[in-house]
């Protein structure tokens, strides 16, 4: 109900940014995003980067547990699939040109966390809810274990972890964070898209139809078998591109930081944000990150920093996340998304009724 | 165009149907009715491929459709629409409608992450056909952008067939479309039954409680009670049947 906001053709009705409150925003932030780099010092650059490679993985639970309801405590594995993939083919095309050595790694470790994701959704065919995060959970644990297997260790490195190559896009090599900052977040700003636009699209709207009501969704003709597991493909994809974004930032990645709290991490981003939203992800990294990265300096700057106070102020940053996190959820059960609607609806009303 | 052979179908000890035969013949409207139990929606759910029939045939369009599931029946020109609404309530009036059209479009997965090119093609055409031949024609463009919560009763059913219609089916199968509804949102829906069959040449079957809307507009009726066929034909002769009147009259002693 914007004033002027009339449209004339179907095309420019199924626009992603159909009106002029949406433009402003996303052009703004993209515009900040580009500006960042410039200002920010080199901590928030790194923040920034973590942020961007975790919004990645995110969007691809979000597709899985938002907008298709299954829910999956074991996205952490595929990111560890993607991660480890990129290292080991990495390594296997060693002969290759390094400038496109990046071209074929990446989408074969996507593949394969891809396919393995397929593996991994099967049971969801038959169990559903807390039945199928059960069943996803081994998933986390399996890959875990057989990344730190001694048999494996030629190729993973097993539980010391391995060294990651640096990315080299043809020829351009990314050895600092400030380079890996503008390939994480074109990618980041790709992904999204891509995932939105998904949701334009009839295999989309059958996602969300199998969400919704899925008896529903077979009598129109929607396969649950197929849309169940090419959902599970996406989202296993998704995090597999995050995996191999995470070996090229990293120096190093060891199996410890592919645990059941990194899945667990997704998904609690996730349900901050707003599941089934597109910027519900964007905005659960934000807070899962930033917060408490501002509890931390919050709070040493209360203490003053001494060590003595330390061993307290470790639990208590945790303690002090955990509440806020149960408050978000009580007031907004919907994730900061639904604030964010609140208040384009209200701009977009203005000067008429809020609400 | 759709017909049930000796259609039996149980559950455990309970003898949901118990052979049922009928034609619904192509483009008329055929009425199923029974008292409460009878097994209507059982037949309607053997029939969309929920449920799988001990014994008897599904014949659609001259193809044996007994054995396949529920999906594939839809991309063969099925439609149906349930008892208790069955819309996706996450989504808006549009999107709902545009699911109608799934089998239809042909996007695959990358051409969706995509989307310019051909999904952003297939999809304003599917926009313009559903605006044109289906919103327009159910009087539902004013809420097409609404989701589906904010909606009455009343429209919600509308939408449900509107997402029926959307499939362009060849047969539609209605599970009580008046149930709960005023007498004025009953001639609406009646009167849009009708248009249905008249202006696209749909095969109908639909299930319903109400005597008159049934009698009105129904070409032929099959009766059901305690999972048995008791009576079929055409709405004057199936008023006469005294097995009909007994079944929801009782007769006096």
């Amino acid at each position: 109900m914007i004033n002027g906001n009339l449209k004339a053709d179907y095309s420019a009705d199924e626009r992603i940014l159909n009106n002029r409150n949406k433009q402003f925003f996303v052009y703004g932030s993209m515009f900040f995003l580009t500006l960042f780099p410039v200002f920010a010092d080199d901590y928030a650059v790194l923040m920034a980067c973590k942020m961007g490679i975790l919004l990645i993985a995110v969007i691809g639970v979000n597709v899985l547990t938002g907008y298709t309801g299954l829910i999956s405590l074991g996205h952490g594995a595929f990111i560890a699939i993607g991660a480890y993939s990129t290292v080991i083919f990495s390594n296997l095309f060693d002969g290759l040109p390094t400038g496109i050595l990046p071209f074929v790694v990446v989408p074969l470790a996507i593949s394969v966390s891809a396919i393995i994701g397929i593996i991994v959704g099967l049971p969801s065919l038959r169990v559903k809810g807390l039945y199928l995060a059960v069943a996803t959970l081994a998933a986390s644990f399996i890959v875990k274990f057989l990344i730190e297997q001694d048999l494996f260790s030629p190729w993973t490195g097993g539980i010391v972890g391995i060294d990651t190559p640096v990315p080299n896009i043809l020829g351009w090599e990314l050895d600092t964070k400030r380079e890996m900052y503008v390939l994480i977040t074109v990618l980041a700003i790709c992904t999204m898209l891509a995932a939105q636009n998904l949701f334009r699209t009839r295999v989309g709207r059958a996602f969300i139809a199998i969400r919704d009501r899925d008896y529903s969704a077979e009598i129109l003709g929607i396969s649950l078998l197929r849309y169940k597991l090419m959902s599970f493909a996406i989202s296993a994809g998704y995090c597999g591109l995050s995996g191999a974004l995470g070996a090229y930032f990293y120096a190093r990645i060891l199996p410890d930081q592919f645990g059941l709290n990194l899945s667990l991490e997704l998904v609690a981003a996730l349900i901050v944000g707003g599941m089934g939203r597109t910027l519900g992800p964007f905005f659960g990294v934000i807070i899962i990150m930033l917060v408490p990265e501002l509890i931390k300096i919050s709070m040493s700057s209360a203490t003053g920093g001494s060590l003595d106070w330390a061993r307290y102020t470790a639990p208590v940053q945790e303690i002090v996340f955990g509440l806020l996190l149960v408050f978000f959820l009580l007031k907004e059960p919907l994730g900061i998304n639904q604030i964010t609607d609140r208040m384009l609806r209200a701009i977009n009303r203005w000067p008429f009724a809020r609400g | 165009m759709l017909s049930v052979s000796d259609l039996h179908l149980s559950f455990g000890g309970i003898k949901a149907l118990r052979g049922v035969n009928f034609e619904a013949k192509k483009g008329e409207i055929t009425g199923v009715i029974g008292p409460n139990g009878a097994g209507k929606t059982s037949l309607f759910n053997a029939i969309s491929g929920f449920y799988t029939p001990h014994k008897g045939r599904i014949h659609f369009n001259n193809a044996d459709i007994t054995g396949i599931s529920p999906d594939k029946r839809a991309s063969l020109g099925m439609a149906r629409t349930f008892q208790n609404i069955a819309l996706f309530r996450g989504m808006t009036v549009l999107d709902n409608i545009k699911l109608g059209g799934h089998t239809r479009l042909n996007t695959g997965l990358f051409s969706a992450l995509k989307y310019f090119g051909s999904a952003r093609k297939e999809e304003l055409e599917l926009r313009r056909d559903i605006e044109e031949r289906v919103i327009d024609f159910l009087e539902i463009d004013h809420i097409r952008k609404y989701p589906i919560t904010m909606l009455s009763y009343g429209l919600q059913k509308r939408v449900e067939l509107a997402r029926a219609l959307a499939m362009r089916p060849s047969v539609l199968l209605l599970d009580e479309p008046v149930a709960g509804m005023n007498r004025e949102e009953t001639a609406d829906m009646a009167r849009f039954i009708l248009d249905v069959q008249e202006q696209y040449g749909t095969t109908i079957l639909l299930v319903e409680h109400d005597m008159h809307m049934v009698m009105d507009i129904c070409s032929h009726i099959v009766v059901l009670n305690f999972g048995q066929q008791i009576a079929s034909g055409t709405p004057t002769e199936v008023a006469k049947n005294p097995a009909v009147i007994e079944a929801y009259l009782g007769v006096a002693a």
